[in-house]
């Protein structure tokens, strides 16, 4: 693999105008992955993902060159019916379209940081591995006190023309002083098993709000990890939903700093599984000073030899005094080939906290099925009923009516 | 000054602080093969058992130390412990209590201990240890008129070689992790138990530790083994006199429940937890791990952990019979410097297998406490449940308490709730304790009381009235 890596980092860098100075630092960044290579179980938090036996038993060799000189055509048909939306589509990890056509344009500035490196707290070697290969990365900038009146969609979308491929995207944004902004990160793929790489980087200042939507739906064989840094100033809030379903293994991570009174962070997340799929989410949420605030909600059905992992972590600081935390994390397994691990855990260095979290996984309820049939439904329709009741209950969490209906949609939960 | 206050004063400072002056038969400092001979010549032991921990020891060789757990210390040199120290008087084992050396009959004595028979109050067999020699069993006489084996288990080694071979290593074998393996290589004495087929243990067992020699490690080694239908008892307790460097305890406790057996093993653990600046102190890394290899059979952990500098240890219960039962109450106190990371493991292999988890984890001063605990339900488990609730209590900003629990469930027919809560005591208790009366400190020991009270009602009446003093007097000093 190491030979391939250096190969296929050479061909990116030569298409690249890029100064000797951020060839070193990407140079750095690619040692460093060749170094501690893709993470595997004996790392603590991928005990139980151990993401390079599955990207050797499900993609063999990787190739990370990816040719970014042609374009792609944007397939219009993938566009989200029935929702006026901002876009930025990504094909095959290339940045075709970025449209905000319903926003005004002094409002939003779009900065390109290319030639800078990411690092973050509680990452690992695929910010190096993404730090080496990324070649563009743009910075969204929401200004002071703007509110985008349409949220916006970054379609991630990936056709048939690649093949056991890595490809690494970035996104960095930052909400000024009051603004507010909601954001769909919808998957689409055409294309079989190649490894996903995405990291985003939040800022959010003072009063902003982000709404982030993570929706992969679509049947698909490919590898997905996506890393989330957030950070909060005063009275901000961030919130984060995560349905994951279609990929064979997709791991979202967020790491929250809540770094200003009053802020607050909340993460939702379904799992949908069937087949021997197998996703997790891990959250990171740090309450770092005085008076903020998280909530998480995890749910998941687990049908076949599906997997889903859950690890939550709330770390307190010693500052951290009137921190109010909740992690909740519930699986319904209806296969005895599924299964469910979770690691919800707390670390608190601050008295005066009211902190707490909850795991239960188990079947579906006889009694309650017997209950429906009892009043005349057949088996299949009380049990799609109960299924449906149980993951509502987080989607009806989602704050934005919009979102909120086109995510019940996409799940056929009717109310 | 009440009675309570006068009292407290009392034992504000660790009353089992004190060391004996005696003399020692030690074997030489350091690890190493001839140490290992040493130790089994000794004690007189048979060529299987040496065989034994050789084995033990190869394998010791290539492990590393493991460093995941959350309390660090500084590096354990183990050339420089002695691994085998015993009073000069216990070279030839003495017949009775009569021909003990007075000085160790004394140290007990000031324990509180009662090695004399006729000073007992509550009719408890004790098995006293002395670091590395059992000096004494009690009511020897009336255990075995119904069959139960309780003695030292070097005695054991000799005495009953078929029960030992067949079971020491079968739970915790010589190839398990880092400090389990020494303990299997250097081990010295600790309790043997044996209830037969069918017996009530009439009264509850006990043994005694207690470190005094310095730059010591103790390695003690129990193992009880609860026949078909059986029940047994057991209560540990353990204390070390004050000194300025760390001192080592690694233990192994293994437990075998057989058909319908159940075995109930208590701990009291109060070694000394070093000084307000967080100076000397017992590094107490003990393996426990339970077996319940019959069906309906059931294995129950009740711990209080006052004292140690740093407790790191997970008392287990594999599940591996149908229908049987894990239990697992525990209460952790750490104040000043201590730290602790403890919690249990519940490995789920049999059909309809229960287990519980109660933990109280109550955190003061400079000190940080973790939970850390799996509950492992496997594909073949059906129809099985676990519950789990771990509780933490914070009291002043400088400690920290954490949660780390591992679930893991593969099978759709097995249930598992876990629970767990991080809070301070809050102002409206305290208050309404203080307006009836009580002084602050009353009102958090009562709170405390209350707290835990759930873990302390499992233990056996004379343990649950210590314990419960040595909660109130753990947390002395870290309020307001």
């Amino acid at each position: 693999m190491i030979e391939q890596l250096q190969k296929d980092f050479y061909n990116s860098i030569k298409n690249l105008s890029l100064s000797q100075k951020d060839i070193e630092l990407k140079k750095f960044c690619l040692d460093n992955f060749i170094d501690k290579g893709f993470p595997n179980k004996k790392e603590e938090d991928w005990k139980f993902s151990d993401l390079n036996q599955i990207i050797k038993n499900n993609i063999g060799e990787l190739s990370f060159y990816n040719d970014q000189a042609s374009t792609n055509k944007v397939d219009t048909s993938i566009f989200v019916d029935g929702l006026e939306h901002n876009k930025i589509v990504f094909i095959n990890g290339r940045i075709e379209k970025i449209d905000f056509e319903y926003e005004k344009k002094d409002q939003i500035e779009i900065i390109d940081q290319s030639e800078t490196i990411n690092e973050f707290e509680n990452s690992n070697s695929l910010s190096d591995l993404n730090n080496a290969f990324t070649n563009k990365c743009f910075k969204i900038l929401v200004k002071k006190g703007y509110q985008l009146a349409k949220p916006l969609i970054i379609y991630h979308t990936t056709n048939s023309k690649i093949w056991s491929k890595n490809i690494n995207l970035r996104l960095n944004f930052e909400l000024d002083k009051d603004s507010s902004l909601r954001l769909i990160d919808f998957f689409n793929d055409a294309s079989e098993k190649n490894f996903l790489n995405i990291f985003y980087n939040f800022e959010l200042k003072e009063n902003a709000v982000l709404k982030n939507y993570k929706v992969d739906k679509f049947e698909n064989k490919n590898i997905k990890y996506s890393f989330n840094n957030i950070d909060q100033d005063k009275n901000s809030i961030s919130e984060t939903f995560i349905l994951s379903s279609g990929s064979n293994f997709s791991k979202n991570e967020i790491n929250c700093n809540l770094n200003g009174v009053y802020a607050s962070a909340f993460v939702n997340g379904v799992f949908s599984l069937n087949n021997d799929k197998h996703h997790e989410i891990r959250s990171i949420i740090n309450h770092l000073t005085e008076n903020t605030k998280s909530y998480q909600l995890i749910k998941s059905v687990l049908e076949q030899s599906s997997k889903a992992v859950y690890q939550g972590k709330i770390f307190v600081n010693s500052d951290a005094q009137k921190t109010d935390g909740y992690q909740l994390s519930k699986a319904i397994l209806l296969n005895k080939e599924s299964e469910f691990n979770a690691k919800p855990e707390l670390e608190i260095y601050a008295d005066d906290v009211k902190c707490s979290h909850g795991s239960a996984s188990g079947s579906l309820n006889e009694d309650s099925i017997f209950y429906l049939m009892s009043r005349g439904l057949s088996y299949q329709q009380s049990r799609e009923l109960l299924i449906n009741g149980f993951l509502l209950d987080v989607v009806e969490k989602i704050t934005d009516s919009e979102i909120k209906n086109l995510i019940k949609n996409m799940l056929g939960i009717k109310e | 000054m009440d009675n309570r206050q006068k009292e407290i004063n009392n034992l504000k400072d660790y009353k089992y602080g004190f060391s004996t002056d005696i003399e020692n038969i030690q074997a030489p400092k350091g690890l190493n093969e001839d140490v290992i001979k040493f130790i089994s010549n000794i004690k007189k032991e048979p060529a299987w058992m040496l065989e034994f921990r050789l084995k033990a020891f190869e394998r010791f060789k290539v492990l590393k130390e493991p460093d995941w757990q959350k309390p660090k210390f500084p590096k354990i040199d183990y050339q420089d412990l002695y691994y085998y120290s015993a009073p000069k008087s216990m070279k030839d084992k003495p017949k009775s209590l009569d021909e003990l050396d007075p000085k160790l009959l004394e140290t007990y004595k000031k324990l509180g201990i009662p090695l004399q028979e006729q000073a007992r109050l509550n009719g408890i067999a004790v098995d006293a240890v002395f670091d590395s020699v059992s000096v004494a069993t009690t009511f020897k006489d009336e255990l075995t008129k119904q069959g139960i084996i309780f003695c030292p288990i070097s005695e054991a080694i000799q005495n009953h070689p078929e029960l030992v071979k067949k079971y020491l290593g079968s739970v915790i074998p010589t190839s398990d992790h880092f400090f389990a393996t020494l303990n299997s290589a250097v081990f010295t004495d600790g309790s043997f138990v044996y209830i037969p087929e069918g017996v009530r243990c009439p009264m509850e067992l006990s043994t005694y530790f207690r470190i005094n020699a310095s730059n010591t490690g103790q390695f003690e080694r129990t193992l009880i083994i609860a026949d078909k239908g059986s029940y047994v008892s057991y209560l540990e307790g353990c204390t070390a006199p004050m000194r300025d460097e760390n001192q080592l305890h690694a233990a192994n406790v293994e437990l075998v429940a057989l058909d319908d057996a159940e075995i109930k093993y208590s701990t009291v653990q109060n070694w000394y937890p070093g000084d307000q600046d967080g100076k000397g102190g017992i590094y107490n890394f003990v393996t426990k791990r339970g077996l319940c290899k019959g069906k309906n059979s059931k294995i129950s952990w009740t711990q209080v952990e006052t004292g140690s500098a740093i407790t790191w240890k997970y008392p287990s219960c594999i599940l591996k019979g149908d229908n049987s039962v894990g239990e697992f109450y525990s209460i952790a106190i750490t104040n000043n410097h201590q730290k602790a990371d403890t919690g249990t493991k519940m490995i789920h292999l049999g059909k309809n297998t229960k287990s519980k988890i109660i933990s109280k984890g109550i955190s003061a001063g400079s000190s940080d406490m973790t939970y850390r605990g799996l509950v492992d339900i496997s594909s073949k488990a059906k129809n099985s449940t676990n519950y789990t609730q771990c509780d933490s209590l914070l009291m002043g900003n400088k400690c920290g308490a954490h949660t780390v629990p591992y679930i893991k469930n593969k099978n759709s027919e097995s249930n598992i709730a876990h629970e767990a809560t991080t809070s301070k005591i809050s102002e409206e208790q305290l208050h309404y304790c203080q307006q009836r009366g009580l002084n602050p400190e009353e009102a958090v020991g009562l709170i405390v009381n209350g707290f835990c009270k759930e873990v302390l009602q499992q233990l056996p009446m004379e343990f649950a009235v210590e314990a419960q003093k040595l909660v109130g007097i753990s947390l002395e000093g870290s309020v307001g």
